[in-house]
């Protein structure tokens, strides 16, 4: 049984439809790229998934539970946590009161994960009392993964964590994300990076349009050359 | 002090007292903005209420239990006074957020735009002036009260041991709701929530208890700023909850609204700028210098002084 399985997912903003039926499956322990052209959905489904957009019709099964009508509170607790694009830190709360922050629905002491995400993410630790607006982009990223990360959960998901990075700090990132994979956690990412993300995933998807057009392994689908031609630059 | 050699020192103490009444009341309003985004109206209204309530407490219910009493030692007021304070704060604590299940969110879930929160309010506000002159009328009232000696300072410098118990009572909640924002868990959620809703949301913040906490600690604080006001003004008034609207926003706009620390300091320079200007205008003007401060802040930093530009 997947560890998250989408199935025919309706979903939109008002009036607007933006998925038209959308099915996704993430198995334990998988890195999961979904790439697709700008518009086609890709943010719209992890909202979804995680609550903050409500699904119409089709379910969202996470660890054989439906969730797809809960709030994204309730979500989190079931060990699903999610990074926003932008807007993914707290920027008038220090580092650490962002990943206190992370952990709010913890009842247990919790100040070792703080260490840990400090022995992940070294940058964090020498700006554990500085104002999270105040970092760099980078470090912004990374602080965002981090406070995702201070739940344990089993599925995290990423939408777009190499936008707006450096080339060298993109490669870091995916660097990173690999190393959280190697722990044990499974990963749904939605990425402009396309190739670089696909490398390292095991199966990825292709959107467009609000529906699914393509699903391979991540390999098959960089080496796929109508792929290539359409969402990979060539 | 050799600045502004020119400005009466007492009209400055005059405007420290002044202002930490009103510090007490933009904290409230501008930790409402932050977390709800509801520019709040009846928040001079809350004020009112609870400088009613404490006078019921003073005036009805204590007497019936033979507690009665004015002049406390240095102060005009009673030790009834005292009991009040804290009640009336749970009283108005308890009627704000019975409000906000009542009308803000069942606003808020169908996602009214914040000029229609801001509208709600102001019906609130109605609601609640007419309420307090149905129970208590229109006419002005007052605690039971003493006649005191003022302190005479240096430098020509008066100051009712009132104005003292005022500032001080202000220093202490302010100080506590700064420990309460820093420190507690939920005090952080409050600014995280603040920071960023939909984060919030995803982070797992139960933005439910949130949301009670602020309206709790607004509404306590504005009772207490309304007994507070109405203790160095001498009198309850249905409508001073009202006139103290124009202070309150001048102080959290000031202060970029939406911050705590910020809504005290423009309350502390809102209270001194009204009071030091009665040295040359007419005191029947000062709100409109609160007024005046709030329109050139808008126009020339419009998220404040300490606001930034993220």
């Amino acid at each position: 049984m997947a560890l998250l399985e989408a199935s025919n997912v309706v979903a939109g903003y008002g009036e607007t439809e933006i998925l038209h039926g959308v099915s996704i499956s993430v198995n334990k322990g998988e890195i999961v790229t979904i790439i697709g052209p700008n518009g086609c959905g890709k943010s719209t489904l992890m909202k979804a998934i995680v609550g903050l957009v409500r699904v119409r019709t089709g379910a969202v099964r996470f660890r054989g539970v439906d969730i797809s009508r809960l709030e994204p509170e309730q979500t989190v607790r079931s060990g699903l946590c999610y990074v926003p694009q932008s807007d993914n830190i707290f920027p008038s709360m220090t580092t650490r009161e962002n990943l206190e922050m992370g952990a709010f629905v913890r009842r247990d002491d919790f100040r070792h994960r703080i260490d840990e995400m400090f022995e992940l993410f070294p940058d964090l630790k020498r700006s554990a009392r500085m104002k999270a607006g105040r970092l760099s982009g980078g470090q912004r990223q990374m602080l965002a993964i981090a406070r995702a990360l201070m739940l344990d959960p089993v599925l995290l998901l990423l939408d777009e964590p190499s936008a707006g990075l450096a080339p060298g700090l993109i490669h870091t990132v995916f660097e990173r994300i690999r190393g959280i994979n190697e722990t044990g956690v499974s990963l749904l990412l939605v990425e402009q990076n396309a190739r670089e993300s696909l490398r390292m995933s095991d199966r990825g998807y292709v959107l467009s349009g609000g529906d699914n057009q393509i699903e391979d392994s991540g390999p098959a689908l960089l080496n796929n050359p109508e792929v290539g031609r359409l969402y990979l630059g060539g | 002090m050799g600045f502004l050699p020119f400005v009466k020192l007492g009209l400055v103490a005059n405007g420290i007292i002044f202002g930490s009444v009103i510090a007490l009341g933009a904290i409230g309003l501008t930790l409402v903005y932050g977390i709800l985004k509801l520019g709040n109206f009846a928040h001079g209204d809350y004020m009112a209420f609870g400088a009613y309530v404490a006078f019921y407490i003073v005036d009805g219910l204590l007497p019936r239990a033979g507690i009665e009493g004015a002049g406390l030692g240095p102060f005009t007021f009673g030790f009834p006074v005292l009991i009040a304070l804290p009640l009336s704060a749970i009283v108005v604590a308890l009627g704000a957020i019975a409000l906000d299940l009542l009308i803000y969110r069942r606003l808020r879930q169908r996602g009214a735009s914040t000029a229609i929160l801001m509208m709600a309010s102001l019906g609130v506000a109605i609601a609640i002036r007419g309420l307090v002159q149905l129970i208590w009328s229109g006419d002005t009232q007052h605690y039971p009260r003493e006649s005191r000696q003022v302190y005479h300072l240096p430098m020509d410098v008066r100051i009712p041991p009132d104005g003292l118990f005022v500032a001080i009572v202000a220093v202490i909640l302010v100080a506590g709701v700064y420990m309460l924002l820093t420190y507690t868990k939920i005090g952080k959620a409050m600014r995280a929530t603040s920071d960023n809703p939909s984060l919030a949301l995803v982070t797992g913040i139960n933005t439910k208890h949130v949301v009670w906490w602020t309206w709790g600690i607004g509404g306590a604080l504005a009772a207490i700023a309304g007994v507070l006001l109405a203790v160095v003004q001498a009198q309850l008034l249905p409508i001073m909850g009202w006139k103290f609207l124009i202070p309150l926003f001048a102080a959290v706009i000031l202060g970029g609204i939406g911050n705590p620390y910020g809504a005290l300091i423009g309350a502390l320079v809102v209270g001194v700028s009204m009071e030091v200007s009665t040295q040359w205008i007419n005191p029947s003007y000062k709100p409109a210098v609160a007024f005046a401060i709030m329109i050139g802040v808008l126009l020339a930093r419009p998220h404040g002084i300490f606001g930034d530009s993220q």
